[in-house]
């Protein structure tokens, strides 16, 4: 298995674009699929599709959208990224432009992630200088350019129809889908929203060939995963893992000691007690957009509940029923936990609104909302209840 | 391509959703959100179905259907699902339902009743939290309100105004005004289209019933009653009866059982502003063509007061084109408060006058400051079609039951081009049959006199009529292409007046509604409103007009004999002082404070 760590370093700029031009569009979209790389933005829907279909629609007018809302709580990869080889992300959303057909390319940054701005704005300005973006790329009669908009700190705004209302000077609601962006998006257009790290990828499988990238990883999780690790360990930041790495195994990689409970995933993840730290991130098993919170034995579970749920009752865009409706009573069970008030019938209805969120709320934030709350019920009932 | 629903297979075509092919197939998938005015929002995910190889249930209202899918409706599944959603509303909708001006058409309590639902999983919400806003037109509860955007999407997508917005998130969010500054601080129309979608009791006319009843009781005064023309179209509905049912005589009969003294039609006063709206365009006409004065033409209607409060905020330099007569309705209160108690001997300070309108845009307009040429108040309430029912209900009397009498006179007599006010088109269409004729001293050009260019529900109509064969008098106007549009709601008007503005639009007499279907689809009337229950009540209106023994307002001789009375000629000094009124420049909204 060749070693993980190719995401953050530097590569020779404009190599694989000039690849790219020299490949039909076809054939790009071709090893995109055949490499496997699916989305690392947590939804995990498969680039090479996403790029065959928006490819397809037939539209003059088209949009590459890189999504670094970077919104879930315990992610700083995407900033990592953008800090260190911007240029990278640039030259994977130009190639991504080049496959599709578009001309113009926007950037979707965090709020938080003002200051970073201006330095893509200089990354930008000089990589129009040498001719990688711009008016007839490198000579090769292709043009698209690529400007920063900036967030306003909605959690939902990084799900990417509320993104693209968002971007459209709109309120952040995610819309109904289908119609998906591929086909319709950005004022009407179609549209490829991808995660900052997703479109990382793309420059090194252009230039290095799919087989070289489904040598990493394991089964359908192929190449590797930034993953944001905070919370109580010795050597928080961003690891770069080949999927199918043991939870247990990462831990010891960032110093996490007497730990009692990690959350992958973030708010929308799970957590796990120590019993399933034998299980593997991968599409497969625990999936994560990147973000591994580590608790240790100092922690009370009824806190971590409590932190998550009040992130959601103050995130949901409060647009449908379930998700609008139903977060409250998580944030007021996690204060009867906390007095010891809770009943059967209490936890009982709250799986049933539970249920219902995640089966009829209108975007993946709701849907995903009540995550922490179940799977910290489930895995750590002794010490809630008794 | 075939899709099929609980187990039996449907024909659907390319774009069609999955709650459209229910529908056709008579297969009920219970919504809310859902309107079929509106676009679509899928916010409510009542309508919710379980789709083979879908994780989570699908919104139907939204969910397009697609060859081979297997849709299943009713499963146990869906319906806990379902259940939970109407009971997460109900958890957080504030207010007894006995006191709920809703309560007897409640989408919500309907949904609860359906799904059998007894008690709720949490407690309730039991405190207000916001307060009522109350306007002269528009009440505002926003405890009561289930967040399903109906409103905000009647305000900008029929309607084009923008008056409310979605603000805050979560549990928090609510619909709002600009800063949440108020309706009357913003550019509210008034004309309550929102009421007639609204599917609880959050939205609701500002209610006059008590003042009424007060007044009738008042041995003091005398009360007089005038009843706009859709009225008649549509009141039958809230006694159970068909849209399209026409009720005037038991309605004229039931308010004789209220106690009105006398019992007027605003009708009436529609064929006095045809006369003295005709007379105005006419001048203008010949101002434009003879005069070459600028800024006349075209003419615009002023019946509807929601399209007048409309203009001033959002058109206010066009203002110079809408015509200076006063709606019906205001054109009868001075009439009765001067003409008719001078005849009868009544002092005008113990007259009370009462209109029934299919309005809500009717109570601000009776409110306004300049409307009270009388001397006094003009009209001092306004009950829409639902308050009267309401009234009638109290008082134990039921539409079915009651005979069918006959107007008063004198401000009962009207004709069948007073009628057709109550739908889009009518004003123009009686404007028409009358100017053609002063003219020309010949009826209009039309079979039957029916001008059905400007009828029906397409939402901007357009029509020519050339003149041929003008009096002496008229000889400017021989030849003429006389160039008309209609249109109905705001969202309408605005493509009209966008192109007016531009001067691309060589239009010479608009008539503009801000309702759909025009009065018969208006904030007043009976809820729910359907596309299909406007074209009912406009089919009764046009029976209406067709039953008339006179149909143009210039044989009206009630009308007739007014003129030689009191008012001497069309656009009079006195029918200035009392029948023509002037306009306000307003802003979009107030500023910030
Ligand atoms: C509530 C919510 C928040 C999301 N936030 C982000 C985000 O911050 N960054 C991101 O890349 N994707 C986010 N997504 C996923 C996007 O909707 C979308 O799937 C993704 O940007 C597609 O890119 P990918 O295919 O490269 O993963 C979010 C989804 C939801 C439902
Ligand atoms: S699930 Fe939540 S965030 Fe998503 S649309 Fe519904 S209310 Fe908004």
């Amino acid at each position: 298995m060749p070693a993980a760590g190719f995401i953050l370093e530097k590569i020779k700029q404009g190599e694989a674009l000039k690849k790219a031009f020299e490949i039909n569009r076809a054939e790009i979209t071709d090893i995109i699929k055949d490499s496997g790389l699916k989305g690392r933005g947590g939804a995990g829907f498969p680039t090479g599709l996403k790029m065959y279909l928006c490819g397809a629609a037939a539209d003059t007018v088209k949009y590459v959208v890189c999504n670094a809302d970077e919104g879930e709580p315990g992610t700083f990869k995407d900033r990592v990224i953008l800090e260190t080889i911007p240029e990278k992300v640039f030259e994977g959303m130009t190639i991504t432009a080049y496959v599709i057909g578009s001309r113009e390319g926007i950037v979707y940054l965090r709020g938080e992630y003002a200051y970073l701005k201006s330095e893509l704005e200089n990354v930008l300005k000089e990589m129009r200088k040498n001719n990688m973006l711009g008016e007839n790329i490198l000579g090769k009669g292709f043009s698209f350019d690529i400007r920063i908009a900036l967030g306003a700190g909605a959690y939902v705004c990084g799900e990417e129809t509320a993104l693209i209302e968002s971007l459209e000077g709109k309120r952040g609601e995610a819309k109904n889908k289908p119609p998906f962006p591929v086909s319709s998006g950005l004022f009407g257009h179609p549209t490829l929203v991808s995660n900052v790290e997703t479109f990382c990828n793309i420059p090194h499988i252009v230039d290095k060939g799919s087989l070289w990238f489904k040598n990493m990883g394991s089964g359908k999780s192929t190449g590797t995963k930034l993953i944001s690790v905070s919370g109580d360990v010795k050597k928080p930041g961003v690891y770069e893992i080949t999927f199918g790495m043991k939870v247990k195994d990462l831990l010891k990689l960032a110093g996490a000691e007497e730990t009692k409970a990690v959350d992958i995933g973030g708010a929308s993840g799970i957590i796990i007690p120590e019993l399933q730290f034998e299980r593997e991130i991968s599409f497969e098993d625990i999936p994560t957009g990147g973000s591994i919170i580590v608790f240790d034995k100092t922690r009370k579970m009824a806190d971590i509940m409590e932190n998550f749920m009040e992130f959601f009752l103050d995130e949901s865009c409060g647009q449908c029923t379930p998700c609008r409706e139903g977060t409250k009573y998580f944030v007021d069970a996690v204060e009867k936990i906390k007095n010891r008030k809770i009943t059967e019938q209490d936890l009982k209805n709250l799986r049933d609104i539970s249920d219902c969120m995640k089966i009829t709320s209108k975007c993946g934030l709701g849907q995903a909302s009540t995550n922490a709350f179940i799977s910290i019920l489930d895995n750590f009932k002794d010490e809630l209840l008794s | 391509m075939d899709i099929h629903i609980n187990g039996k297979k449907y024909k659907a075509v390319q774009g069609e959703t999955i709650l459209e092919v229910a529908v056709k197939n008579g297969i009920k998938i219970p919504t809310l959100c859902y309107h079929s005015d509106l676009c679509l929002a899928g916010n409510c995910r009542i309508c919710v179905v379980d789709v083979d190889g879908a994780k989570t249930l699908q919104a139907s209202c939204t969910a397009m259907a697609s060859n081979g899918m297997k849709i299943w409706t009713n499963t146990p599944k869906v319906i806990k699902a379902r259940k939970m959603n109407i009971q997460l509303l109900l958890g957080s909708h504030f207010g007894e339902c006995y006191t709920c001006p809703r309560n007897s058409n409640c989408e919500l309590l309907k949904l609860a009743e359906e799904h059998g639902i007894e008690e709720l999983p949490f407690p309730k919400k039991s405190k207000r939290t916001r307060e009522l806003e109350i306007t002269p037109s528009l009440t505002r509860d926003p405890d009561k309100c289930i967040m399903c955007g109906r409103c905000v999407r009647t305000c900008e997508e029929l309607q084009g105004v923008h008056a409310v917005k979605p603000i805050g998130r979560s549990n928090d969010v609510r619909i709002e005004t600009f800063f949440g500054q108020g309706l009357m601080h913003t550019s509210c129309t008034m004309c309550g289209q929102c009421i007639n979608r609204c599917p609880t009791g959050a939205l609701y006319e500002t209610s006059c019933i008590q003042p009424v009843w007060d007044a009738l009781a008042d041995p003091d005064k005398y009360v007089v009653v005038q009843t706009a023309p859709a009225v008649r179209a549509a009141l039958g509905e809230e006694f159970g009866m068909e849209p399209g049912t026409r009720v005037t005589g038991k309605m004229v009969a039931a308010l004789r059982k209220l106690g009105f003294n006398k019992i007027f039609d605003t009708q009436f006063t529609a064929d006095l502003t045809i006369i003295e709206e005709g007379t105005e365009f006419l001048t203008r006409l010949k101002r434009t063509l003879v005069g070459k004065e600028k800024g006349l033409l075209p003419m615009t209607t002023s019946c509807s007061p929601g399209w007048v409060k409309y203009i001033e905020h959002f058109y206010p330099d066009l203002l110079t084109h809408v015509s200076t007569c006063k709606s019906p309705q205001q054109m009868f209160g001075p009439l009765a408060k001067t003409y008719f108690a001078e005849k009868e001997g009544i002092n005008p300070s113990k007259m009370l006058t009462v209109s029934i309108m299919p309005c809500v845009a009717k109570k601000y307009e009776a409110d306004r400051p300049e409307m009270n040429a009388s001397g006094y108040k003009d009209v001092d309430y306004v009950l829409t079609t639902r308050e009267l029912a309401k009234m009638m209900k109290t008082a134990g009397l039921d539409l079915k039951d009651m005979p069918v009498e006959e107007y008063d006179n004198p401000f009962g007599i009207s004709t069948g081009a007073a009628v057709i006010f109550g739908a889009t088109g009518g004003v123009m269409e009686a404007a028409l049959r009358t100017v053609y004729e002063i003219v020309t001293g010949r009826e209009v050009p039309f079979k039957n006199l029916d001008i059905t260019p400007v009828r029906g529900m397409e939402d901007v109509k357009e029509a020519e009529i050339t003149i041929e064969g003008v009096t002496a008098e008229y000889k400017f106007l021989e030849g003429a292409k006389v160039r008309v549009a209609v249109a109905h709601s705001l969202g309408a008007a605005k493509k009209v007046m966008d192109k007016v503005k531009s001067g691309e639009a060589d239009y010479h007499f608009i008539e503009i509604m801000a309702c759909p279907g025009g009065c018969l689809g208006g904030g007043g009337q009976p809820i729910p409103t359907s596309p299909e229950i406007r074209k009912a009540r406009a089919r009764a209106i046009y029976e209406e007009d067709e039953s008339m023994a006179i149909r143009k307002s210039h044989d009206n001789p009630a009308i007739k004999k007014l003129y030689e009375d009191f008012l001497e000629k069309p656009n009079s000094h006195k029918a200035h002082e009392l029948l023509h009124t002037h306009y306000l420049k307003r802003k979009r909204f107030d500023k910030v404070k």
